[in-house]
């Protein structure tokens, strides 16, 4: 593949023909913040915490490729206000109860609400309080904490070659659908599907797993979000 | 039943890219679409049922509840409400015994309400079973009623007295009025079908393409894109098969001119998408018109069938051997981000109507990933013209940066609405005077995701360069509430709209309703307000322009009309949030203390 170079942050990086943004700065350790991407996965582009600056403009770093010309800006106060604003926007969308919830410290939600400083949501919340999902014997769902990234959806259908997930209704009435009207226990997801562990959140989860590393002891509890990135460069 | 369901899916070669077709044939065959209904669908289509379940629930005209016999679309734009909406609501249903949103007990009639159907001139106005019934009283929905309840058909129902020219054809047969108040000298001016097709015949794609180019038109359908440039894009790019598609989706609120323009000129339509067909090497062509507008199926399909016995379509169109294009109508089941290019293929691949993230862009990678152009109805009409009478003529009409004429919409509070075909560079005052509207408070250009202006601006023009429009100009009188009556209805309208996907659209338009309900109340704080300004920004991270522009509504009027939301917010204690309950959040803790006394929890 042919290689090129771009301007990130203010110094020339490589980038390959055909990698998005996000990808060539993964590749030359720059994390840019994200939450429905999954390096896995083919792109979403649903949250939009991933907008960074493409010569001055609005660009959408996961969906859009890298080309010679770009003189790109990931890390501004400006942009990391914009993503503050999305975040505490998830919250309220949702029911997000943190310290019961058994992602709390494996969350790239919380862990991104703590990156951007968000303190506690201030807006009234638009939550339905939809019921819990807990008829699949290994997985449940909870869409009190989906934030739509539709990263299940994706995943079922481009690692397991299923169809598991899909998504019902419009705007702000959309949900994840099931293949099946019984209920998760009745689709064809395994435990062992990509789908059953990919989402970032607390909505899709393994059964009897949820506490085995305490908290205190989890992934972001010990580094914050995206330093597994950022360590590459050195 | 099962039959129906395979047969009809048969029809299509049970090709799941046709899966709006089919579901909205099995649906006005079954008139809904039942949980069994998909479940069939899916296993005869051999996919998934949830993607079945994702098409279906994503449509406004789409629905798994039986929605009556007679089922009513009310519109709800914001004209419809200056028209006496509510009282028509009402009267609807006293009448049949059920609220919106529902079904009379006997199963009969349903109530719903819908997004702006391209009727703003003639509101408060309804569709029912497919119909429209326009300019709606009190009398006449209890009537309506009376004649639902007696059995009448939906024929019975409309009566005779069929709208003006084309609206009368025997196909047609609608009560929908034109409202054609000025012919310019492109759209509305008179043509003689099929001659634009001989006069390409004789150039070749390239010459076209200059053709089209010196002519500088540029996009009606809002953004204002150059269409040679489209067209030599979708030309260039790789490929054999390549497609067109005119857009009638016609959904931002306000605007009827395409509706007008395919009743009145259909062939004009049929002839600019050939005509583009030649420019850029594509065979197949589609018009993707709205559902709201499905009565003109019948009356448009003969249409096409003329044009193929007359030669303007088919193999050799126009006798030229290898100039070979023909024309479909691809139908949408009710929503407003589909008239956004990338939408609208992704419905008519049978999908959700979500916008695709860009590049690749549709002239590279389009329907079925296949280079494709989207043009606006209008722009397809002057084409012809421009091909008829040259590039000089059409630069002799409108500004120095605007050329030719611009169909506009004109509704609200003014003596003459309708369509009127203007050169670019009038003013909005000399539109104002020209449609007989006085005691203006505001004008919304462009509909909801355009901006509402106010009398300091009525003197800039309407141009690419000015004041860009895709041609709705509502019309709001001094007596009217912005807030209530415009603002918060347009939120409604974004809220029910977004697609959902990306996330700042999502919330916030589902947010901003809320926020503005309170502001409208009286319960909001200056915080409340001031947080719009960090939401527009978000909302510029959006895919599409739905939710790029969704707030525009609050922003445009926050700005030129401050007055109205300072009289709304409270004076005091900035740090005092008049909206919190304070009562109602401790009243929990006051039950589980026995701090309520008297029952009153
Ligand atoms: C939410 C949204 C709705 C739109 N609706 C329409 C429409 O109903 N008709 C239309 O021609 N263009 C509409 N557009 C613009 C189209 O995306 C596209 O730019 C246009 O069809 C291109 O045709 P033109 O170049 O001839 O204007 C819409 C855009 C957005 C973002
Ligand atoms: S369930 Fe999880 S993975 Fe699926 S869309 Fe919701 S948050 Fe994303
Ligand atoms: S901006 Fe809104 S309507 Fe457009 S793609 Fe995103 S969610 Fe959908
Ligand atoms: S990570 Fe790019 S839009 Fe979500």
């Amino acid at each position: 593949m042919k290689k090129f170079t771009f301007v990130l942050n203010g110094r020339d990086v490589e980038a390959l023909e055909g990698q998005s943004i996000l990808e060539a700065a993964d590749g030359a350790g720059v994390y840019i913040p994200r939450l429905c991407y999954h390096k896995d996965l083919l792109p979403g582009g649903h949250c939009r915490v991933c907008s960074v600056k493409v010569n001055g403009k609005v660009a959408n770093a996961c969906t859009m490729p890298a080309a010679d010309w770009m003189v790109v800006d990931t890390d501004t106060e400006e942009l990391n206000e914009y993503r503050r604003l999305i975040i505490e926007l998830l919250f309220v969308e949702g029911n997000h109860f943190c310290p019961i919830c058994e992602k709390s410290g494996d969350c790239e939600l919380q862990a991104l609400a703590y990156k951007f400083g968000m303190t506690a949501p201030l807006w009234p919340t638009l939550s339905k309080n939809p019921p819990v999902d807990a008829s699949h014997p290994d997985v449940f769902i909870d869409r009190n904490r989906c934030v739509l990234c539709g990263r299940c959806v994706r995943a079922s259908r481009e690692r397991d070659g299923k169809s598991v997930f899909g998504l019902e209704g419009r705007g702000i009435r959309t949900r994840i659908a099931l293949d099946s009207l019984d209920g998760l226990g009745m689709t064809a997801l395994g435990r062992n599907d990509a789908a059953a562990t990919i989402c970032p959140t607390g909505s899709l989860v393994l059964k009897r797993v949820g506490f085995t590393t305490p908290y205190g002891a989890r992934a972001y509890d010990k580094a914050p979000i995206g330093s597994e990135i950022e360590k590459k460069e050195e | 039943m099962g039959n129906t369901i395979s047969a009809l899916i048969k029809k299509y070669n049970g090709d799941s890219t046709r899966l709006m077709d089919m579901l909205i044939d099995i649906q006005s065959e079954r008139g809904h679409l039942s949980d069994w209904t998909i479940d069939q669908i899916a296993k005869l289509l051999e996919i998934p049922r949830v993607e079945v379940e994702q098409t279906v629930s994503f449509y406004h005209f789409f629905t798994k509840e039986p929605r009556g016999k007679y089922t009513v679309y009310l519109n709800d734009s914001v004209v419809a409400g200056f028209a006496g909406r509510e009282r028509v609501k009402r009267a609807f249903e006293e009448a049949a015994g059920c609220t919106f949103g529902h079904v009379s007990p006997d199963g009969l009639i349903g109530l719903f309400d819908t997004s702006c159907m391209g009727m703003n001139d003639q509101e408060p106005a309804a569709l029912i079973n497919e119909q429209v019934f326009p300019s709606l009283t009190l009398q006449k929905a209890r009537d309506l009623v009376d004649g639902m309840r007696a059995g009448l058909d939906i024929e019975a129902l409309k009566g005779t007295e069929y709208g003006d020219g084309q609206n009368a054809h025997p196909l047609v047969r609608s009560l929908v009025r034109n409202n054609i108040m000025r012919k310019g000298d492109v759209i509305f001016s008179d043509h003689a079908p099929g001659r634009s097709l001989h006069k390409i015949a004789t150039m070749s794609p390239l010459q076209l393409i200059t053709l089209v180019n010196t002519s500088s038109v540029r996009g009606r359908g809002g953004a204002g894109f150059p269409t040679g440039l489209k067209w030599e894009l979708a030309r260039k790019a790789p490929g054999d098969t390549k497609y067109i598609f005119c857009n009638a989706d016609e959904g931002e609120p306000g605007t009827f001119k395409d509706r007008v323009i395919l009743t009145e000129l259909p062939m004009l339509v049929f002839e600019g998408m050939a005509v583009a067909g030649y420019a850029v090497g594509a065979k197949n062509g589609i018009l993707y018109l709205r559902n709201e507008y499905r009565y003109l199926r019948e009356y448009l399909e003969r249409t096409l069938d003329e044009m193929r016995e007359r030669g303007f379509l088919g193999s050799t169109v126009a006798g030229k051997a290898g100039f070979s294009f023909d024309i479909k109508i691809q139908f949408g089941a009710g929503a407003y981000v589909c008239g956004e290019e990338s939408a609208l293929i992704e419905s008519a691949e049978g999908k959700r109507g979500e916008p695709r993230d860009r590049p690749p862009f549709p002239v590279s990678k389009g329907y079925l990933q296949k280079p494709t152009v989207v043009n606006n109805v209008e722009t397809l009409c002057a084409v012809v013209k421009i091909v008829l009478n040259g590039s000089e003529w059409y630069n002799s009409i409108g500004t120095k940066e605007s050329k030719g004429t611009k169909v506009i919409s004109v509704s609200g509070d003014c003596g003459k609405p309708g369509v009127y075909e203007i050169a670019w560079g009038f003013s909005v005052n000399d539109v104002l005077r020209m449609v007989e509207a006085t005691d203006v408070q505001a004008v919304q250009v462009g509909g909801p995701s355009g901006s509402c202006i106010g009398p300091a601006e009525f003197g800039r023009v309407l141009a690419y360069e000015d004041l860009a429009t895709g041609g709705s100009l509502i019309i709001i009188g001094a007596a009217r509430d912005l807030v209530k009556d415009v603002v918060l209805n347009f939120a409604r309208f974004f809220r029910e709209e977004s697609c959902g996907s990306c996330v700042p659209c999502r919330a916030l338009t589902g947010m901003a309703q809320v926020v503005l309900e309170s502001i409208a109340a009286g319960r909001a704080t200056r915080a409340n307000l001031d947080a719009f300004t960090g939401w527009a920004s978000i909302m510029q991270k959006n895919r599409c322009g739905l939710g790029q522009t969704a707030l525009n509504p609050v922003v445009t009027t926050m700005k030129n009309f401050p007055g109205v939301y300072t009289a709304l917010v409270p004076d005091g204690d900035p740090a005092i949030n008049p909206g919190f309950d304070l009562a109602g959040a401790v009243r929990d803790f006051d039950a589980a203390v026995d701090r309520l006394g008297g029952g009153h929890a």
